[in-house]
Formats: structure tokens, sequence, C-alpha cells
């Protein structure tokens, strides 16, 4: 097996009888991102001397007896909107060009503690706005199935890193389904944790009620390892929630007889692809197989949910961005005669259209006259899509759905149609509404292409949902099926 | 209610936004297209719901009221576009 190839758990296990070294790991996730970065184009920014530096010291450090922790020496990378000290960090937009953080986000400063090594900043869409990677303001990241199509969006590098072996884990950053959608995408794990499980300090805001932080994996083991690291109360970040973490950890591995999966018809109706219908069957019955109970439900606003989202999430992003005037950071307009055109200027070229078009949408939904109409509505909706769940989990421990309504579809196929687009979050979005944990985990193919499945769980129950995702996992031994890079490095495209 | 040209345009203004006449025709058509959809909302009574806009109860988060260092004057400056003497320099804003 190439290094390369190696699970968080299983790099671990061999640094830890000191069979590898950091460095080696390192050297080994250097040469692959070399290999296929060409085809992929998940990377913004690549850290290798940084990598190199802390790999080393790592090294050192584990010679001169410090305990190997899970994380210690495995390679990582970060979506690039969470700051990292003076690196790189442009959320793919042109307005933030040069921009190097003079501070460090939680999770970073976390992850470095536990002796992680970043090896990149990933692309995304652009501050995160978009469903395909192809909104990023610098380039398209491919997917690594069939480079032809979209990694899913925004966090589309993140995933088609860990997907293309580049790298062991990375983070992305979930507002209306960002880690989960592109996870279902590219064939691995990704986790949106309960809204305030993780700081979101040094996150660069979109949405600040909805964004949430979390990992993305090639297992379910490693996910859990990560989620052990990024969880927790900070005194940084106002929405954090304090309540206690558990060690997830202790949820891989265990039965799941008698845990109760509610199943929604909503999920299956809007606009769902029959061939992703028939897979998600299939998993729905191996789950039972595996002991499961089975409840029928409703989650009668859900169809509700991506038109509030849609008001919600832009009214907070035009609030947010407000920030970008081309004053203290990232790019300024010069040829500006007075303050009004530097701000007006310096937003139009450093923006992209997505940017632009949901900064409108959302000053327009807030704009006075308008805000009851649009913005207090959609939150007054939210209220009722949350309720739903409320409901359902009284009958249910787990809510089992698609994650996605389709599998990747080309690149340039929906780029006409914001609403369009925006369908493909459908099924995620609910979800992020109501602030709850769920997780998309690889449960087949279509043609060669990866289907996920989505879990949901209660407020703070990413243990459960981590279990049932685990047993599945473990009883589908086809789904350790990768990428197929070998035409690609040799010439066939 | 339908869209015009002449909303976007006092949008864009408020939204600190210069877009060209081609964007104009674009996002006419498109937030129209967006607010017709979004107008399914309507056909949900929400008289009597409250709204939701954080989705957990929340209680404020104080820090200590202690002295901290601050990040230096170059730290805060690291990334400005322009500078001078130790301050951001922006264009002029008296006419």
């Amino acid at each position: 097996m190439n290094l390369y190839e190696l699970k968080v758990h299983e790099a671990h296990d061999l640094i830890k009888q000191k069979k590898i070294s950091c460095e080696e790991i390192l050297l080994g996730v250097l040469d692959r991102i070399e290999e296929v970065e060409g085809i992929v184009q998940g990377f913004v920014t690549v850290t290798r001397d940084y990598a190199l530096k802390k790999a080393r010291e790592t090294d050192k450090k584990i010679a001169l007896g410090r305990k190997v922790g899970p994380l210690t020496g495995i390679p990582f990378a970060l979506k690039d909107n969470m700051c990292s000290k003076d690196i790189l960090t442009t959320c793919s937009s042109k307005i933030l060009e040069g921009f190097k953080p003079p501070y460090n986000a939680t999770v970073f400063e976390r992850l470095e503690e536990q002796g992680a090594v970043l090896v990149g900043k990933t692309n995304m869409d652009e501050f995160a706005m978009g469903s395909s990677t192809e909104n990023s303001g610098l380039f398209a990241t491919k997917n690594p199935w069939d480079p032809s199509r979209v990694p899913g969006g925004s966090s589309g590098g993140s995933a088609a890193v860990v997907a293309s072996d580049q790298v062991p884990f990375a983070l992305g950053s979930d507002t209306g389904g960002s880690i989960r959608q592109p996870a279902s995408y590219c064939g691995v794990v990704g986790m949106k944790p309960t809204y305030g499980r993780v700081s979101r300090y040094g996150l660069v805001a979109f949405a600040s009620s909805l964004d949430q932080i979390g990992p993305l994996t090639k297992d379910v083991k490693d996910c859990a390892l990560v989620m052990n690291a990024i969880c927790g109360s900070d005194l940084k970040d106002s929405t954090s929630a304090p309540v206690d973490v558990p060690d997830f950890c202790s949820f891989i591995g265990k039965e799941v007889k008698g845990i109760r999966m509610g199943i929604a018809e909503e999920y299956f109706s809007l606009g769902i692809d029959d061939a992703v219908r028939n897979v998600i069957g299939k998993a729905i019955d191996n789950l039972e197989n595996l002991g499961m109970g089975k409840v029928e439900l409703s989650l009668p606003h859900t169809s509700y949910a991506l038109p509030a989202y849609y008001l919600v999430s832009p009214a907070e992003a035009s609030s947010n961005l407000s920030r970008y005037d081309g004053i203290r950071y990232g790019f300024r307009h010069e040829d500006s005669n007075n303050l009004l055109e530097t701000y007006q200027k310096t937003r139009s070229r450093g923006f992209g259209a997505e940017v632009k078009r949901r900064i409108m949408l959302g000053t327009y939904a807030l704009s006075s006259g308008y805000y009851d109409a649009y913005y207090l509505k959609a939150q007054k909706v939210r209220t009722l899509i949350k309720n739903d769940f409320d409901e359902a989990f009284k009958n249910c421990d787990v809510i089992v759905t698609p994650t996605a309504p389709t599998v990747s579809f080309k690149a340039g196929e929906n780029t006409q149609d914001p609403l369009q687009m925006y369908l493909n979050d459908v099924f995620t979005i609910p979800v992020s509404m109501s602030g709850l944990p769920a997780v998309s985990i690889p449960c087949g193919f279509i043609n060669g292409l990866p289907v996920g499945l989505q879990i949901i769980g209660k407020p703070f129950d990413e243990g459960t949902i981590l279990q049932v995702a685990d047993a599945f996992e473990q009883s589908r031994s086809f789904l350790n099926m990768k990428p197929n890079f070998g035409s690609f490095v040799r010439g066939g495209v | 209610m339908e869209i015009t040209k002449k909303d976007v345009e006092y949008i864009a203004k408020l939204a600190r936004l210069e877009i060209s006449d081609d964007e104009k025709e674009i996002l006419t058509k498109q937030l129209g297209h967006i607010l017709d959809y979004v107008k399914v909302l309507d056909e949900l009574e929400t008289e009597n719901i409250s709204p939701t806009f954080h989705v957990f109860p929340m209680k404020n988060v104080f820090r200590s009221d202690k002295v901290k260092e601050p990040l230096s004057r170059e730290e805060v400056l690291q990334n400005a576009p322009d500078q001078e003497n130790g301050f951001f320099k922006v264009a002029r804003v008296i006419e």
C-alpha cells in the first residue's frame, strides 16, 4: 500500500509503532499531490515548506518521548475560509487576494496542538456560496471520479483532495450542505456537526446562524477521530455551545440493533433521480438487516426549506460581506476619486457573479419595506421546519435520507441557472436550518459515480450518527472503491 | 412583486456595488426569478409563529474584563492595500 492511501487511524498505528516517521508520510502525500493535482485542482495553496518543518519538528519531539496522539504527524488540509496565521486565506475570492491573517482559527489551533500537519488550503466556491466549486474566483476543481464532473460545493476542494488521496483528511464548512453534498459527489465521509458544537472563531463568516465547520475523511472512524479534536466550547466564539464532548470513537464498532431510523416520505419525492432512490432504498434495507427499526414519518415543511434558506443566508451574507471595502485588507481598486467609488469599484471587481447576486438578494430582503415580507417570514418558516424535526425525533433516533437528489453533474451544466443549482441542496438545507448534526457516507455507485446517504441526528447526538454510519460502512466492503487515476496520469485524458 | 431595473440600481447602491448595464439586465431577470420562487412561502400561515434567529437558546458569553495585549500596529496593517506613517491610507473623503 502507498503511504498516501493510509487512513488517519492506519497512519497513526504505524507512527505509534515507529514503523514510519511523520516526514515519510508527509513526503508520500506531497508526491501524490504532485502526481494528481494537475487533474484535480483541489488546492489553492500547498504549504510544502511549512509542512516539512512541522513534520520534522514532530519527529524530533516523538524521538524525545512526546506522546503520539491520534492525529500526531497526520497531514491535513483546511478549506480556504479558515484563518491560518501568516498563510494565505483567500476564500477563493479575488477580493481577499494576498490576505495573510494575523491569527489562527480555533479549529486550526486545535489540530496543530494535536500535532497534525497542515499541507494546504483547499479551493471552494467563493465565500462558500455554491454547490459545485465552479464559483471559485480562482479556478474550478474537478471530481476525482470523473474530471468532466463537479466535485460539489462549496467544500469541493476539501472533498476532492481526500477522495484523490492527497490528504488523509480535510476540514470543510457547511452552511446549507457544503460538507455533505461534496462528500456525496466525491464518495467520502463528510459531517456537519450540531450548530455550536465546533468553534467558528477564525472561520470567514458567510451566514453566521448556519455556518458550521466539520471533517471530510476516508472512513467513519477517521471522522470520529477528527471530531474528537475539533469539538468543544470556545470563549472566542459566543455561539459555541457549552456542552460536554463525548469520546466519539466510543461509538465506533457498536451494534445498531434497536436504533430506530426515521424515513421521511418528502425526501423521496422532491426531484430525486430514480437511480439514486434505488441505491438509497437498498441502503435502508441494509440498515434494517443490521437490526435497526424503521419508522415512516413526515416532515411536511421540507419543500419550504430551500426558499426560506435563500432569503436567510443571503441576508446574513450581505451583512457579513459589508466588511470587504478595500481599506484594511485584500484587493483595492486604485483608480477611484473618492471613498464611495473605492468601495463600489473594489467590491464590483473583487466579488464574483454568485457573491454579487446573493449580496443583492440579501440587501433586498433586509431593505426597508421588505424585511417583514421576506426575511422575517423566512425566519418564521425556519421555526416550522425545526418543529417538524422536533416532532419526528419523538419517534426515532436518526433520520435517513439521500444526501443529494442526483450524482455529480457535468461541469457547466447548471451554471446559467442559479435556481437549478440551488436545488442540489434540497435535502441538506432543512438540516442546516434546524441546526442539527448530519453525516453523508458513501452508500453505492451509479455508473461509477458515488451516491451519498445522509444520516441526521438529534442536537448534539453526533455519537449515534457515527455509530449507525460505522455499522453501515462495515457491512459494505465494496465501498473501498477508489477513483482510478491510472488512465489520466498515463495520458488517458 | 415584480422587481424592476430601477429596484436593482437602488439595491446595488445600498450594497455598495457598481454594476454594468449588462449586469443590471441579468440581475433584474435572475432576482425576479428567485423572488418568484420564494413566494411559495406565502402559502404558510405564520402570524402566530415566532421567528428562529438562532436554532438553540443561547446565553451571552462574557470574558473577564482584563487588559490584554492587542494585535500590534504592524500586524493590524500587514494586509493594508495602502498605508502611511502607521495609518490606513484611503481616497479623499471630503469633497
